[in-house]
Formats: C-alpha cells, structure tokens, sequence
C-alpha cells in the first residue's frame, strides 16, 4: 500500500531534485509515496514556550488532513518538517487538553487524537526496505565516491523523536555503505550548520560550513551526503571559495545514481561532470528483483 | 560600582516569568558547563548558557540585553546532553519571548532585499520569523 507522502513548502519550493529523486527512488525499490491531497506549512520550528499554544495548530492541521483521508502513517524527506510534525504528535499524545483546546479554537475542524505515525524517509529505508535489499538494488556501485554523511540536528534531536544514535548516528553512513560508497567520519556531523541564521547572522553559518568542509575535505572526502533542505542550503551556498566547492549532495540522489537510475531524473545535470572520478564503470553488481510489496 | 542580587530575598520576577514559560526548574543546574562546551555558537555568545542561568538565578542586571539566546539557534545539542534533565533551548526561547513580548516583534526578513527573499528557502524564512516573533 502507498505510504502517505508530507512534502512542506521546501522541498516544493527550493529543494525539488530531493523530492524528484526520493519518488525515483522508492519507484526503483517498489514502493510509492502518494503526496498528501492537502497539506500545509508544519511552521518549520516546534514552539519551545509553554503557553503558545497557537503555534501547534500548523502541524495539528495536517494531523486532522490525514485522518480524513483515511490514513496513519505520514512519511517526510524533510529533516525540519519531521522533527517539527514528530514534537507536535508528542504533545498531541502527552497533552490531549491542549488538541482539545485546538479544537475549540478551530470551530470543531481540527479533531485529532494523537493517532498518526510521522516517519521520515530514511526511517522506511533503514527499517522497512533493509540496506540489504539496498545494496542488492545497486547497478552502479559508488566505489570511488568518498562521502561525508552530514546529520545536523533535526534528523537527531531531541532523542526521544531523533531516528538515530543523537551522538553516534549510523543511518546515512550505512546507506552509503550499502551504495559501496567509501564513508568518512568527523566529530562534526552532528553540529548544528546554522540554519535559519542564514538570514540574518551569515557569518555564524559561514563559520560551521568552513569547519564541516575543511573536516571533510581534511579526513579525504569528494562529497558530503546529507537529508536536509536547509543544511543542504548552507553547505552548498555558503563555502568560501566558488571556485572550488565541496559537492553537496541528497542521499536519494546518491542511491539513483547508484541504482543506475538516469541522472536527470535526480535532479542532477550530469553526474559525470559532478563526479568525474567517482562512479565505477568497471563493476556493476548482478541484476537482483527489486523489492516488491510481497517481499517486504 | 556594586551589583544587588537576590540570593533567598526578593522577588525575581525574571526568573519567574523565564520558568513559566520554559517549564523548566533553573535550580537544577549544577554549573557543569557541558552545555556551553557542546555549543556550536559558543564563540559568538556573550555570556555562555550556564553563566546566563547564574545571572537569571542570582537576579543579575541586564539579562535580557544579551545576545546568547539570539544566538541559539535551537538545536538541541545542550538540551540533549544535560545530567540534569534542564531544556536550555526552552529557556533560550522564554528569553526570546519576554523580549518579543515585552519589545515588540522584529523579523528579521523585513530588512531582506527582494532577491534574497527569493533565494532563501522557506524553511530559513518561516523559522527565522518565527523566533522572532511572540
């Protein structure tokens, strides 16, 4: 069964070849993401002050969207949109005084109880599909990329909604893995890129993205791998030297390209070009099934 | 010049508005400093989140003049890593409220050029409004 499919303003808007490649990609592992038939801004930020209640109606809303389409499950490839809809569905559940606030607010409209699942894609990836059944599905292994997997913050914190080890994450490091990437490590991949202070405070955002390239480049990268539009943003605007940029690229980008899936169908114009050296010609793995809705 | 502070008299009326709206009981911190050593932002603070904790407790003038919780950008690293449970970046955004509240909002877009709003994600724009705004 299609799994329901949360996009957000960004993806829409500034990160279209993340969404182009994620639907390319599940396409390729047999599972398809339909799109929400309404939805709106989750506000981006969980509200952190107590008596802002307002500011949960946002995610709440989509919460109510979903219900009446007939769904639980909601899956998002947007690490801000699913911290920030994954700590609404918490308040929603430890606070059912406050959804019934909402719903006073909204006339009756927004009726929700707490019932939705939020999964970010990399959740299905890692859980559902299996890296095995990844690696198996890969046509054109990676072998000369060397990839930085970049986490930042909202894929892992708070812990009790981050999908991964908050201080040892392995998930994008495994799925590169399994594309026969080679990964590098760095105690910076957890650190925050700065995020929304691009607008306002760039030089804060200039100084993580100098540190994060310079350890990536530093332990032998030729790339950084990442899930997040706005980290996506920083790292690949803000480096100092035009000249000579560090390439920044989405995992669902990563994985079509592996699975020997045509380069503009990921959003990119010429994976050759982008990487000259790093996608193997000499090696293809044996063709396998690709998953099906049986299999999995 | 001498500075007053409250330690076991008078009323913080900062203090109490900050734990209202955080949630969180600052007597809890115990001075460690892991979250001013797990901060990104640290080098651009002027006052590291455990001194910002000390001057709210001990009723210390001109808290709410401080950059540190502009700064904080909220990612959690501090919160995460607490040993005592506190969640600094509620505190950071209790901060931010009572100035926003108290001030008056100032997003940050308005001062944008037409074309960096349009280069800008959605994501930096709705968030950076959003905290600054109450």
């Amino acid at each position: 069964m299609p799994i329901a499919y949360y996009p957000g303003c960004t993806i829409k808007v500034s990160a279209p070849e993340h969404e182009i490649a994620a639907l390319a990609v599940m396409h390729a592992l047999g599972l398809d993401l339909h799109e929400m038939r309404e939805w709106n801004c989750c506000g981006v930020v969980h509200s952190l002050a107590t008596d802002n209640l307002i500011r949960h109606m946002a995610p709440v809303r989509v919460f109510a969207r979903l219900q009446q389409q007939g769904e639980r499950e909601v899956v998002t490839l947007c690490d801000m949109c699913f911290n920030t809809l994954a700590r609404a569905n918490q308040v929603a559940r430890r606070q059912p005084e406050q959804m019934d606030a909402l719903k006073a607010t909204s006339g009756d409209e927004l009726n929700y109880d707490g019932s939705a699942e939020v999964l970010h894609l990399l959740q299905i990836l890692r859980d559902r599909v299996g890296m095995a059944v990844i690696k198996a599905r890969v046509r054109q292994p990676l072998h000369n990329l060397r990839v930085y997997p970049y986490y930042g913050c909202k894929l892992l914190r708070p812990t009790d909604v981050g999908l991964d080890d908050a201080e040892v994450p392995t998930v994008l490091g495994d799925l590169m893995a399994a594309l026969g990437a080679t990964v590098v490590e760095g105690n910076l991949q957890t650190r925050c890129c700065g995020a929304y202070h691009v607008v306002n405070r760039e030089s804060l955002v200039a100084e993580r993205v100098a540190a994060t390239t310079a350890q990536a480049r530093a332990n032998g990268a030729n790339a950084i791998v990442l899930s997040c539009p706005l980290c996506h943003f920083n790292l690949a605007t803000r480096q100092s030297d035009p000249d000579h940029v560090l390439p920044v690229l989405y995992y669902t980008q990563l994985m079509g390209l592996a699975f020997g899936l045509p380069p503009a169908t990921l959003g990119l114009p010429d994976a050759t070009a982008l990487f000259p050296e790093a996608l193997s010609t000499a090696h293809h793995a044996q063709a396998v099934p690709i998953c099906t809705k049986g299999e999995r | 010049m001498t500075t007053s502070i409250r330690i076991g008299g008078g009323r913080n009326e900062l203090l109490q508005k900050v734990e209202a709206l955080s949630g969180q009981h600052l007597a809890n911190c115990y001075q460690c400093g892991t979250c001013a050593a797990g901060c990104p932002f640290h080098q651009a603070m002027d006052l590291l989140p455990d001194a910002l904790i000390q001057h709210l407790r001990l009723g210390l003038p001109g808290i709410l003049e401080r950059q540190t919780f502009w700064i904080c950008a909220g990612c959690d690293t501090c919160s995460d890593r607490c040993p005592r449970g506190l969640d600094i970046a509620r505190i950071m955004e209790a901060l931010r409220q009572i100035c926003l509240r108290e001030g008056g909002d100032h997003p940050a877009l308005t001062q944008l050029e037409r074309a960096d709003l349009g280069a800008l994600p959605p994501i930096a724009l709705v968030a950076s409004m959003r905290r600054n705004s109450g």
